[in-house]
């Protein structure tokens, strides 16, 4: 990266008392024009980060960079970073085109200018003619609108999205995935998403930051994150997960329960405890025979676009399968899958060293 | 049927309440004020209140009622500013609402003896080469000890306003560009206009009709319209003219109240979306 990240964090740590720690040590650069998510449960300081870059906190310790300047101690209002809150934060005394045209005022633009920009910023939100509504009007959709356009009117560098979808019904919510995207792909700006939701910031992202109590467990494009976990929490908080412990027996050999299977990991050290990861979609039905795995089928959810087995095997782990076979309750079925369907995962791996680890396997291993 | 039975049942004590100690006694103020010393039918009371005398008193009562209101106003909004953000807000609260419990005579007597010519004040003033002051039976007294009253009624109402308000619009203020200061401006104050009316309505009200203080603490050099209906009513014995005062006062207040009342937009979400 020859240019200059627009947010770099060193070193951050943010606690309100000797007690409650809220950020531990936190490094991480962000590119211009990227769409970033920060995805954790609640808690994990996701939304402190957040306040950091907007300048609503100050960090106890570390620096953080904008465009390679220090702004730890910038107030929020003279940082060129707009956010769209949680519960929208609109004024509720002021109607929507004075909303919109609040930081413009306070930039003492022109009449003329401040018209053309709020109603250019309300066409850019498909909200044109509503100029005039007052916020009590509004639909939680409408006002959601109105929150972006009240950010990107003010045209900064960072647009900043504290759980924006999270008030919305599922069909909004996945509409607004859409449009979010959409948007930030044509004002080319940096946005930086939070969410407690994987599935908003597997759809959305370019790159996801996975928090845990203060740490950043995992980054990486969602298709790493969701392929290749870091540990048992990354993989248990993003999508659906069989977690099961394993032992490596040697390079492309791990041991579940009894049985030996094929896998693509190497570089372990031989029988290092592991915890190995298979997704309930790698999962295939087949028969007791042919499977390589035999478990019985405990209970059958008809979930729409597959259905959602809870199948235990001999030694009571318990594996999830989608699927889009039926298959019987209380049958025993085989499972099957492929060798590039086990993901390893070794116990207390920091990124650095499970980035490595990867990078060793080389790409053949990922033809497919 | 039985519901409704109860429910009538349970309008009884309000009703009568309203008829006994609303309705009544301002029919009988309005009854009062129609008639002269003797007992004759008159509308020369009415008259009467449109003479200088009268007319001056109002407007002193009114100057007065501005002026406590006006301190009241402008020590109140900071202090309630400054107890939401303290730790322990509703503690604080509490240490300025206890006074309000004492009884009010109680407290201006001892105004009586902290400005007395022999009080802390002169004593402390004293140390100062300042000689014995009058403070005692002056403005400033009457201001003073008034303010000191309603104060708690005005800081309620205020406080409440303020701690309802939703702190990501000052974070959404702040955001878009907005000093401390204009952020109190623009968003923080027009979101508290409720509260502060509220405010006003419980100072502004009762200091047009004091009486008690003027008396005790201004030593009768302040008049206003609750001064007059008492010495109408008890010097003078002259109850139709008091009774037109009033019936005035009442008039005045309705009004103040109906400035003061506007429900501002976006209100009934108190300050939230």
């Amino acid at each position: 990266m020859s240019e200059t990240p627009i947010i770099r964090f060193e070193n951050v740590t943010k606690y309100y008392d000797a007690e409650t720690t809220v950020l531990t040590d936190i490094n991480f650069e962000l590119e211009r024009g990227k769409f970033y998510t920060l995805l954790g449960p609640s808690g994990c300081g996701k939304t402190t980060i957040l306040r950091l870059i907007a300048g609503f906190m100050q960090p106890s310790g570390g620096n953080i960079y904008f465009n390679g300047k220090l702004i730890n101690n910038v107030p929020a209002n003279e940082r060129q970073v707009n956010t769209v809150f949680q519960d929208y934060a609109l004024f509720p005394h002021l109607n929507v085109f004075e909303n919109v045209a609040f930081g413009l005022r306070i930039k003492k633009l022109g009449k003329q200018e401040i018209q053309e920009k709020v109603l250019e910023a309300l066409k850019f939100v498909n909200l044109s003619g509503y100029e005039n509504r007052e916020i009590a009007e509004m639909s939680g959709g409408q006002r959601q609108r109105v929150a972006i356009a009240r950010a990107i009117v003010n045209d900064p560098e960072i647009i900043l999205l504290d759980e924006p979808l999270s008030a919305l019904d599922l069909k909004l919510r996945s509409e607004m995935q859409y449009e979010l995207r959409e948007l930030q792909q044509r004002l080319g700006k940096t946005f930086i998403f939070v969410t407690h939701d994987q599935e908003e910031a597997l759809a959305m992202s370019d790159e996801i930051f996975v928090l845990n109590a203060g740490n950043i467990e995992q980054s990486g494009t969602p298709m790493d994150i969701y392929d290749e976990p870091i540990n048992r929490f990354v993989a248990d908080f993003i999508g659906e997960s069989n977690i099961v412990s394993g032992t490596m027996v040697a390079d492309f050999r791990v041991r579940i329960g009894g049985k030996e299977f094929e896998c693509v990991d190497q570089g372990l050290n031989p029988n290092e405890n592991i915890d190995i990861v298979i997704r309930p979609e790698d999962l295939e039905i087949t028969t007791v025979e042919k499977g390589k795995m035999k478990v019985k089928v405990d209970t059958q959810l008809f979930r729409g676009v597959h259905y959602e087995l809870s199948t235990y095997d001999d030694e009571g782990n318990e594996w999830l399968v989608h699927s889009t076979k039926k298959a019987e309750v209380g049958a025993f079925i085989g499972l099957d899958f492929d060798p590039e369907a086990i993901h390893v995962m070794r116990l207390n791996e920091t990124e650095e060293e499970f980035d490595k680890r990867l990078e060793s396997y080389g790409e053949d291993a990922y033809a497919n | 049927m039985q519901t409704k039975n109860t429910k009538t049942f349970y309008l009884i004590p309000y009703f009568a309440w309203i008829l006994l100690f609303v309705i009544a006694p301002i029919a009988l103020i309005a009854y009062y004020s129609l008639f002269d010393l003797s007992g004759n039918f008159t509308l020369d009371n009415y008259k009467n209140f449109f003479t200088s005398i009268y007319l001056k008193l109002t407007l002193s009562s009114f100057w007065y009622a501005f002026l406590i209101t006006f301190f009241s106003l402008i020590v109140a909004y900071p202090t309630a500013y400054l107890l939401t953000k303290t730790k322990h807000k509703q503690l604080w609260l509490l240490l300025i609402i206890i006074p309000s419990w004492i009884n009010l005579l109680l407290k201006t007597y001892a105004f009586i003896g902290i400005f007395g010519l022999y009080g802390p004040i002169n004593a402390f003033l004293n140390v100062f080469g300042f000689g014995e002051t009058q403070i005692l039976f002056t403005d400033f007294s009457f201001i003073f000890v008034s303010v000191y009253i309603f104060i708690p009624f005005m800081i309620l109402p205020i406080f409440n306003a303020l701690d309802k308000l939703n702190p990501s619009l000052i974070d959404a203020s702040r955001d878009l560009g907005a000093s401390s200061w204009t952020t109190f401006t623009k968003v923080i104050f027009p979101l508290t206009t409720n509260g502060v009316k509220a405010g006003i309505q419980a100072v502004f009200i009762p200091s047009l009709s004091l009486f008690m203080i003027t008396r005790l603490i201004a030593g009768n050099k302040v008049i206003t319209l609750g001064t007059a209906i008492e010495q109408q009513f008890l010097v003078t014995q002259n109850w139709g003219m008091g009774s037109t005062i009033a019936v005035f006062l009442i008039i005045f207040m309705v009004i103040v109240m109906i400035i003061t009342g506007q429900r501002e937009k976006g209100a009934t979400s108190n300050g939230k979306n």
